[in-house]
């Protein structure tokens, strides 16, 4: 509950720093004391300190699972703002209101992470869209980027509505909001809950942008800026992930079976778009936009195998995959191509970021020692725990071999390739500090993932 | 202690080196390094080879039910071996070659021996699986940096074939994790598996696939010739003197004992793969006119005999494997250090640009020819006495083709004979082709080098007792493992 008001509140905090404080160097300050402030709250109440007692009548409850969740998620936020805050004031004047935009979001995220009622989860999924909707068309300058502002606005707001109709059909059929399924909730109507059920699922499978539902996705991406698109593939992906499962662990759990081959389905089609299509890219943010629909289809797991396996996978998958990708989207958004010969030579002329950077790419494709295998690992053994699944997991394996090719092209290009005209950018040393905690951080939880899944249970 | 030593060695010495600016500190370096192992190696042969110097474990991912396991078994001293002795060969034979940031390139050599010593001596199957990758990635680096001019995409064909390989093991991995009683990646809780003879059939390709392309075996070789061209000598040497045998390793130890009733079931299918690929590997390398690619076809054909020979599935083709693991890695590596010399001197590989060796070079003419006859499998070199027993045993398997098998695997070593005389036929007699440089004999390092793979060549040939004691205990109990003659009895 603490994170969640002062989240709100440090929004708020922001906005008038921006009206305040002229130096843009202090509006950083101030955000990232408040993410540590958050942060720290957050693990006040991971002790069972609580600052406020609020009566939601059984509407959010910050679980452990949650509330270690949140712990973790604005820890990452906390590398994300130390990485990646220089590279926002190049997007445009507003500089402190991004930074309220992005304490917006996490207001949202507290509650997908603790809704106990679908309100709450709509409530918290249009928090974090609407402040997105925003960043993405954040350079006004540029074209590309107000397409996809409008893009994703518009294909936002039909999921939306997706969304409420299926809140309201499920509401229809058991007369209560609440996700919590008791005896004093009975199902009248199994053919709308059943109808319900399935358009809440497209339209989760829609923010996680889950294949087939995934066509906003490249666009968008590419067309925000690149300091925001991490923080939307990374950040807003993972927790929204998160909101998915858990509404489906809470309340569909009987009806299992049901929703079981729906899940089959979209997890192998967007493996298999996801990884193919990233295949013929030319530009690594585009590739990128494409990997971050594939290792969805990874995440997909911990919603098909329903697990504490999958649970766990989640949890890893969460820092694996945003520490990875948020190192690799500040390096290009520091890079002036794009492509993947802009990054030609650059183990010659910056052998420390290539290092980092070879790091990253080896953990998204699944290598030992980082932590993307070992989240990649659990959610394969989840799947395997699931009866029948063996046919998916071999598809997910040869998928995950496809991906190699992707990303292992940008370290052919650093490494083993001459560098080209154009060149590469200097990076401060505190940029490069900071990487080189990201990759300690990887490969920490490569060999030792029980530092981070040993907090799960006490 | 001394099983941890062998990782520990090479894993801290490549990070170290990585730190060293001079490339002559580098390389000496490097070398110092790789002769410590060796020590360490020879020690735990000789004077500290008890149980518990042999054996380690520590805890480690406890919750997944894994552990850091290491034990030295017999093929583990026969590997360990081959892999100690391998580095400082390669370093000695290819002394001259200086490679651009030499520092870098012996880093990944020693910490791909580090990964390798991992797999030859892991006893969890999670441990096995990471040493698996860690072998792996610093050979990627090395033969896309330092390779020849299709470098690139040839060492990524490689990279991605090994990796589709293993993600399908790790799949077996978790599903026989998964059927243990108390969720262990352990060995012996794999051994203790009693798994359904339906299920035993298709798990077994999950693990099957991942060393078949590792070795590389019939019809998962086509990236080995390509990758043995492109890849920097000294790369080479390990990667086909020491990581195929993982490949190997894999079988023996992961896959047959834990699946003994699949084994059984599809040893046909395999020995056939194997037939084929001895025959096939052996036709194409007649025809080849690039030295390399003849050895690595040539490599292909032994390696595919070995296979079959396991697949025997009897003691005295199980005793062949064993001493052939190590002859074919010291062999071949030879062959390698002269393929380097003659490519340095000569500023070719082809054979049909080069010829008359014999004049100029006497030396390393006899070194050559000593070796090529070992790889050949001539009486008193140490390639007869594994052939030998390989034959053996392919001649008293279970299986109802087993002549056939033996006569076709027979006919390899006629076309390896046809293959390697007449190599050494154009490259060393005939008419002497006009020279780019003039011609020198071998450095100092070039004939240590050779002259001490000469010495294990004649030793292991006329004293092959001392390889067998080694391994045969271990042999026996593996046997006892995957014996399924049981179920024919009534």
């Amino acid at each position: 509950m603490n994170a969640l008001i002062i989240s709100a509140v440090l929004g708020v905090v922001m906005m008038f720093s921006g009206i305040l404080l002229k130096q843009k160097s202090a509006i950083r300050t101030v955000a990232i004391a408040g993410i540590l402030v958050l942060l720290g709250m957050s693990i006040l109440d991971l002790k069972g300190i609580q600052l406020f007692s609020i009566d939601t009548r059984e509407m959010i409850v910050f679980d452990h699972f949650a509330l270690v969740f949140n712990t973790v998620i604005f820890a990452v936020v906390l590398l994300y703002l130390l990485l990646s805050a220089p590279d926002m004031e190049k997007v445009g004047v507003n500089y402190a209101e991004y930074f309220a935009l992005i304490f917006f979001i996490l207001c949202g995220a507290a509650l997908v992470t603790s809704f106990k009622s679908l309100l709450i989860l709509f409530l918290g999924i249009e928090i974090i869209s609407i402040p997105l909707y925003i960043l993405t068309g954040s350079d006004k300058r540029n074209l590309k980027g107000n397409e996809a502002a409008l893009k994703y606005f518009l294909l936002g707001s039909f999921s939306t509505g997706l969304m409420l109709m299926g809140i309201a059909l499920l509401y229809g059929a058991r007369a209560s909001f609440s996700t919590v399924i008791s005896p004093a909730i009975i199902p009248q109507n199994m053919s709308l809950l059943y109808a319900g059920m399935i358009l809440l699922l497209f339209a989760m499978a829609f923010k996680v942008s889950a294949a087939p539902f995934h066509f906003w996705t490249p666009d968008v991406y590419d067309g925000a800026p690149t300091v925001f698109t991490s923080f939307m593939a990374t950040i807003v992906k993972v927790v929204v992930f998160f909101g998915f499962i858990r509404l489906f662990d809470d309340m569909f759990e009987p009806q299992q079976g049901q929703w079981r081959l729906w899940v089959t389905v979209i997890t192998a089609v967007t493996l298999f778009i996801g990884n193919i299509t990233a295949v013929f890219q030319q530009s690594v943010k585009r590739m990128l936009a494409y990997s971050s629909i594939a290792q969805a289809g990874f995440m997909l797991f911990a919603l098909y195998a329903m697990s504490g396996d999958g649970k766990e996978g989640l949890m890893l998958y969460t820092v694996a995959y945003s520490a990875a990708t948020i190192g690799i989207f500040a390096v290009l958004a520091r890079m002036s191509d794009y492509t993947f010969d802009g990054f030609n030579g650059l183990a010659k002329s910056q052998p420390m970021v290539a290092a980092t950077l070879t790091v990253f790419l080896l953990s998204l494709a699944g290598i030992p020692l980082t932590a993307g295998f070992m989240a990649k690992f659990y959610m394969l053994k989840a799947a395997l725990g699931t009866p029948g699944s063996l046919w998916l997991v071999i598809f997910a394996v040869i998928m995950a071999a496809v991906s190699v090719y992707y990303y292992f092209r940008v370290i052919q290009a650093m490494y083993f390739k001459e560098p080209g005209d154009t060149p590469h950018p200097a990076f401060p040393s505190f940029f490069k500090g900071m990487l080189l905690v990201l990759a300690f951080l990887v490969i920490l939880l490569g060999v030792y993932p029980e530092l981070l899944l040993g907090r799960l249970y006490f | 202690m001394i099983a941890f030593l062998l990782i520990l060695i090479p894993l801290a010495t490549g990070l170290l080196s990585f730190l060293i600016r001079e490339e002559k500190t580098a390389k000496a370096f490097a070398f110092l390094a790789s002769l410590a192992t060796l020590a360490v190696s020879l020690l735990g042969l000789t004077l500290m080879n008890s149980e518990s110097n042999l054996q380690f474990i520590a805890p480690w991912m406890s919750s997944l039910g894994s552990s850091f396991a290491l034990k030295i078994d017999g093929m583990g001293q026969v590997l360990c071996l081959l892999t100690a002795i391998a580095y400082p060969l390669t370093f000695l034979g290819t002394w001259q070659a200086s490679p651009k940031n030499a520092n870098r390139f012996f880093g990944l050599m020693l910490l791909a021996q580090a990964g390798m010593m991992g797999v030859f001596l892991a006893n969890d199957a999670l441990l096995f699986y990471f040493c698996w990758e860690l072998a792996l990635i610093p050979m990627y680096f090395l033969a896309s940096q330092w390779g020849g001019e299709k470098r690139i995409a040839v060492t990524f064909k490689f990279f991605v074939y090994t990796f589709l390989g293993s993600l399908l093991m790790l799949i077996g991995i978790l599903y026989l994790q998964s059927q243990t009683p108390d969720h262990s990646f352990g060995l012996s809780a794999f051994y203790k598996l009693k798994i359904p003879a339906s299920e035993q059939l298709w798990l077994f390709w999950l693990f099957f696939v991942a060393f078949a392309i590792k070795m590389p075996l019939f019809p998962f070789h086509t990236w080995q010739p390509d990758t043995y061209e492109q890849a920097p000598t000294a790369t080479t040497m390990i990667l086909s003197g020491v990581m195929v045998k993982m490949g190997l390793l894999g079988l023996i130890r992961w896959l047959m004992p834990v699946l003994p009733l699949a084994s059984f079931q599809w040893g046909d299918v395999v020995m056939i793969l194997a037939v084929i690929g001895i025959i096939y590997a052996s036709l194409v390398a007649i025809r080849q006119d690039d030295l390399k690619r003849l050895i690595a076809y040539s490599s292909i054909a032994h390696i595919s005999l070995m296979a079959a020979a396991l697949f025997a599935e009897n003691l005295s083709g199980t005793q062949g494997v064993m001493i052939q693991l190590f002859n074919h890695g010291v062999n071949i590596i030879g062959l390698w250090i002269i393929v380097e010399i003659i490519e340095r001197r000569y500023g070719t590989r082809k054979i049909s640009e080069l010829g008359g060796l014999a004049q100029q070079a006497p030396v390393m003419t006899i070194f050559f020819v000593v070796i090529a006859l070992a790889n050949i499998a001539l009486p008193l070199t140490n390639g007869f006495a594994g052939e030998f027993l390989m034959f053996n045993g392919l001649l008293s398997a279970q299986s109802n083709f087993k002549v056939v098998f033996t006569v076709l695997a027979g006919l390899g070593i006629i076309l390896a004979a046809v293959y390697t005389l007449n190599m050494i036929r154009k490259t060393f007699y005939g008419e002497a082709v006009s020279l780019r440089v003039p011609v020198t004999e071998l450095k100092l390092n070039e004939q240590l080098a050779l002259g001490l793979i000469v010495v294990i060549i004649l030793w292991l040939g006329i004293y092959p007792q001392s390889m067998l004691e080694l391994t045969d205990s271990f042999s026996k109990e593996w046997f006892s493992k995957i014996d399924v003659s049981y179920l024919f009895r009534k």
